[in-house]
């Protein structure tokens, strides 16, 4: 009896949590919105299924329930009703998947123009590059990588030199372009996920992978990352803006390119210990978190960091010298500064090696 | 096969082993500890996994008071609450339901309902347990362990799970792999038992077209595991080279935090197809016992012939050999040859099709029936609700496009959760209702059984169905916080958080609902009202041994005889509304004709 009312109750329930419920998909702010379709379509069909399957199963628990003198019908089964559900069924189904695979058709067909954007992800920070002028992407190696080629290009490959390099967390776009990003990961696997865009792939270490959309509206949206890739996971973020194609020009024309940022990295500290631990840095993939500009990033800026007092996560204040940045290389969770989270491996460096960077951190202060 | 009818039963031989042949304990040691007889390994196996499970409980209730009240607990740290979904995941999929289903009801039941003494390979039977016991046991060391247990998430994907940066990467992950291979190795041991007992134990008259569709669902699921299993075997020894050795059968060349590895040429890929051609037949592992059980529950309970039993055995062979070429949906955005999304999507969906006709046959078994609505019914209806909802939300999931914006969500979450955590744990309940007095001769309480079944219902289906709403808004998965630094993703909005506290309140409270069944649970064993015979009037042929509960060797002298299928409720023009499967129509004028219904 009061089971027959909770499956109605759940059943109407489930129906009114839906159309209430204050959550839904973000607007959308690529050309997917056929995906939208399809989870609607998707919605509605099961949505139905589900309304008569729980209305039919509450009706025959309240009629068909024990009392005095009420008995089962013995019918081992019906050769013509159990036809007839799977048919309908399988017509459900051909109505679910052919919208789905139709959209998929055009999801894994990349238009031939196709602007390119390569994204490249690493624990726990993302990297873009541009094809530049020429309009192709220099090849890369993974063997490649060092702290001055941290995408690994190609040196001897012509069409590398002017490709730009984005070496912090935001992704511009052109509005109305199609794009096709193409993903690298240096480490472990990560996934490019932007809700406004509906698209999502992995990043895979050894391999390329790729999907395509056009923007369809200006604006900053999140980047998050969608697989699991370690303890920073929850911490890989960043932003994809998307610029009227006015101002996206005008932005790529003010970044570098590889040739500039191999031009930049040669110019000295003025200081041979200083130097030495921005190779370090470099090499060991500080900059992914730490940038030195001042801008924001996974963990705290290093210009101007040597001598300031940080709050930490408790509340308590701490002078930022050497031994407060030793500890914190080498035990990063001994301490966190208040807004950062306690993403950072610990790293088994040498005593010079810890001075060099020490030196290079004050350099910049 | 040939067609026996039930006037050659009686004629049959009985196919009987020797009496020597049957072991029979001589010590307290050899009859309750290193026990041969598949009814006290059955219980060693369902308190092994029980006992695992309460860990696993008690992890998720640590990842929800993260996620529902971030930064108040200090002590979940990231790495901490990683290691606590991994091992929330892995512990509740393999060691918990899988050795439920299979190890504790296979074991019991299959020897009683296909009518054997014990099962074919009793010695094998009995190391099959104490091996899985040891892949439980290292498997909990890992949580006193340097570095502490892995937190690569339950799927332990290369390149992360044996890589610095993720916690538990080196003693953790290694002593995670040499668990998972055990209990392969333990799982084979008694899923060979578990299948040639079916097919060569059953006494004289049980048909495989008689078998109950417990026996169906358990038989078709061990098949499933013994094809599965390996596939997960090589992957896991496969990484446990990697990472030991430092082969790179998974492992490319990778620059780790700024260092080159020595690594090289290996595909990440390809142990995701290897997980999931296991980790696929394994939601279908759960859910078949699942399904057969609930079936025998309902019909029980209905007293009604369950609906269509035929379509019902068909269904549950469908959609084991289906659930074979559908694993790579879980690898849409993978990075995988996009042309196996037109596949995978399309044979995604047809398995819905006999999925479907399950649910239909349960609800019309129910119509016209004669409910009652004892436990095993209202958590078979509870089943029913949620493998429903679940079920539906698979056909979102396995529809390639519908999936790209979903995966890696909280829709993913709350999907498996209803289909294969909840659904399975509501007819792991009624099960435990159901079958109590045949083990222990006492009923459990009535009462206390309805304050779980409603607390764990209705507490369950409201922690998972707000879920999918988020997970449609973006919110990812295992992530362990949503704020970095204070500042929220702008597309999440503040009643995300308060969703969350919400669901949180609601996990520890269905979490401590369960010691109200625990205490039944003991409580019943010892004070219980005594069960008579077969109180459910129940059919098949574990209810109708000579006692109850059934001794060594199960049946008297001499092996019952079957005359028809399990399902003979309520036919009409008998003064009872069961005719157990071993009554002789001799016996009863009008029985001979019905045999198989």
């Amino acid at each position: 009896m009061r089971i027959a009312i909770a499956l109605l109750l759940v059943g109407v329930g489930t129906l009114l949590f839906h159309f209430l419920s204050p959550w839904w998909w973000t607007p959308i702010a690529s050309n997917w919105g056929v995906f939208d379709q399809t989870i609607l379509i998707t919605f509605v069909i099961t949505g139905v299924v589900f309304t008569v399957i729980m209305l039919f199963l509450a009706y025959s628990v309240y009629t068909y329930r024990n009392r005095e003198g009420h008995t089962a019908v013995y019918e081992p089964e019906s050769k013509k009703l159990e036809l007839w559900l799977s048919l309908g069924t399988a017509v459900g189904v051909i109505a679910l998947l052919t919208p789905g695979l139709f959209a998929w058709a055009s999801y894994v067909t990349v238009p031939e123009d196709a602007a390119q954007v390569e994204v490249v992800g690493q624990q726990w920070t993302w990297n873009y590059r541009y094809p530049g002028a020429d309009g192709v992407l220099g090849t890369t190696k993974i063997t490649n990588i060092t702290g001055d080629n941290p995408f690994g290009i190609d040196l001897d490959d012509p069409f590398g030199a002017d490709d730009i390099l984005i070496a912090n967390n935001e992704l511009h776009m052109e509005l109305d372009q199609p794009i096709k990003l193409l993903f690298r990961s240096k480490d472990v696997l990560h996934n490019f996920y932007v809700p406004h865009f509906r698209a999502k792939m992995d990043m895979v270490p050894g391999m390329v992978t790729f999907f395509w959309m056009t923007p369809t509206r200006t604006g900053k949206f999140e980047v998050l990352c969608a697989e699991l890739c370690g303890t920073g996971h929850y911490n890989m973020r960043g932003h994809v803006v998307v610029d009227e194609p006015e101002d996206f020009r005008i932005w790529l024309a003010e970044q570098s390119t590889f040739v500039e940022t191999l031009a930049a990295a040669g110019i000295s500290t003025g200081n041979d210990l200083a130097d030495q631990g921005r190779d370090i840095a470099q090499s060991r993939g500080c900059m992914g978190c730490h940038s030195i500009d001042g801008s924001a990033g996974v963990g705290p800026s290093w210009l101007a960091l040597y001598g300031k007092t940080e709050t930490l996560d408790g509340g308590d204040t701490v002078l930022v010298d050497a031994e407060f940045l030793k500890t914190s290389i080498t035990d990063p969770n001994a301490a966190i500064v208040d807004g950062y989270a306690p993403s950072m491996p610990p790293y088994d460096l040498t005593e010079e090696e810890l001075d060099a960077l020490v030196a290079y951190i004050r350099s910049l202060s | 096969m040939v067609d026996i009818g039930n006037t050659d039963i009686d004629a049959l031989p009985v196919a009987e082993v020797e009496e020597a042949d049957l072991y029979h304990a001589k010590s307290w040691i050899t009859k309750y500890v290193f026990s041969q007889d598949a009814k006290v390994i059955a219980i060693q196996y369902s308190g092994t996994a029980i006992a695992i499970g309460l860990v696993g409980l008690v992890l998720s209730w640590m990842m929800r008071i993260q996620l529902g009240f971030p930064e108040v607990f200090s002590f979940i740290s990231p790495e901490a609450y990683y290691q606590f979904i991994t091992m929330h995941g892995m512990i509740m999929v393999i060691y918990l339901l899988t050795a439920l289903f299979l190890g504790g009801f296979g074991n019991y039941l299959i020897p009683l309902m296909v009518g054997a003494r014990d099962m074919v390979f009793p010695y094998i039977n009995m190391l099959s347990y104490w091996i899985y016991l040891l892949a439980v046991l290292i498997l909990v060391s890992t949580f006193f362990i340097p570095g502490g247990p892995t937190g690569a998430g339950w799927t332990l994907y290369p390149p992360q799970a044996i890589l610095e940066g993720t916690p538990g990467s080196d003693l953790g992950i290694i002593l995670m792999l040499v668990s998972l291979a055990l209990f392969i190795v333990g799982f084979t041991m008694g899923g060979l038992n578990y299948v040639v007992t079916v097919l060569q134990g059953r006494t004289r008259g049980m048909t495989m077209m008689r078998l109950p569709l417990t026996i169906w669902g358990i038989f078709t699921a061990t098949v499933l595991a013994l094809f599965a299993f390996p596939a997960l075997f090589v992957g896991a020894i496969m990484m446990l080279l990697d990472q030991v050795l430092g082969t790179s059968f998974f492992m490319p060349a990778i620059v780790s935090f700024g260092e080159h590895l020595e690594y090289g040429g290996g595909s990440p890929i390809l142990f995701q197809h290897l997980f999931w051609f296991f980790g696929h037949p394994e939601v279908y592992i759960v859910a078949l016992p699942a399904f057969g059980i609930v079936s025998d529950l309902i019909s029980a309970h209905s007293r009604r012939n369950i609906f269509g039993y035929r379509m019902m055995v068909w269904a549950i062979v469908a959609i084991g050999a289906i659930s074979f070429v559908v694993w790579a949906h879980h690898m849409y955005v993978s990075g995988m040859h996009p042309a196996f999304g037109f596949f995978f999507a399309t044979t995604t969906l047809i398995i819905a099709i006999p999925t479907a006709l399950k649910v239909y046959n349960w609800v019309l078994t129910i119509w016209r029936g004669n409910i009652h609505f004892t436990i095993p019914m209202l958590f078979s209806l509870g089943f029913i609700v949620t493998f429903l909802n679940g079920g539906i939300t698979g056909l979102f999931l396995g529809n390639v496009v519908v999936d790209v914006p979903l995966s890696d969500t909280m829709f993913v979450v709350a999907h498996f959760h209803m289909v294969m955590g909840v659904a399975p744990l509501m007819v792991v309940f009624g099960a435990i209702y159901h079958w109590f007095p045949l083990m222990s001769g006492r009923m459990l309480h009535v009462g206390l059984g309805k304050v779980h079944f409603w607390i764990t219902f209705l507490g369950a289906y409201s922690i998972f169905l707000p879920l999918h709403y988020i997970g449609l808004l973006g919110v990812p998965r295992r992530y362990f916080e949503l704020n970095v630094g204070g500042t929220p993703a702008d597309f999440i909005p503040a009643s995300v958080g308060q969703l969350n506290a919400f669901v949180t309140v609601i996990t520890l409270l269905v979490g401590v609902a369960q010691i109200i069944f625990f205490i039944n649970l003991f409580w019943s064993l010892r004070y219980g009202k005594k069960s008579e015979k077969n109180p459910w009037n129940a059919t098949s042929l574990e209810w109708q041994t000579p006692d109850m509960p059934p001794g060594h060797g199960n049946w008297g002298p001499e092996l019952p005889p079957v005359y028809r299928w399990a399902y003979a409720y309520s036919v009409p023009g008998f003064a009872t509304d069961f005719i157990p499967q071993n009554v002789a129509p001799s016996t009863m004028p009008g029985l001979e004709n019905i045999e198989d219904g």
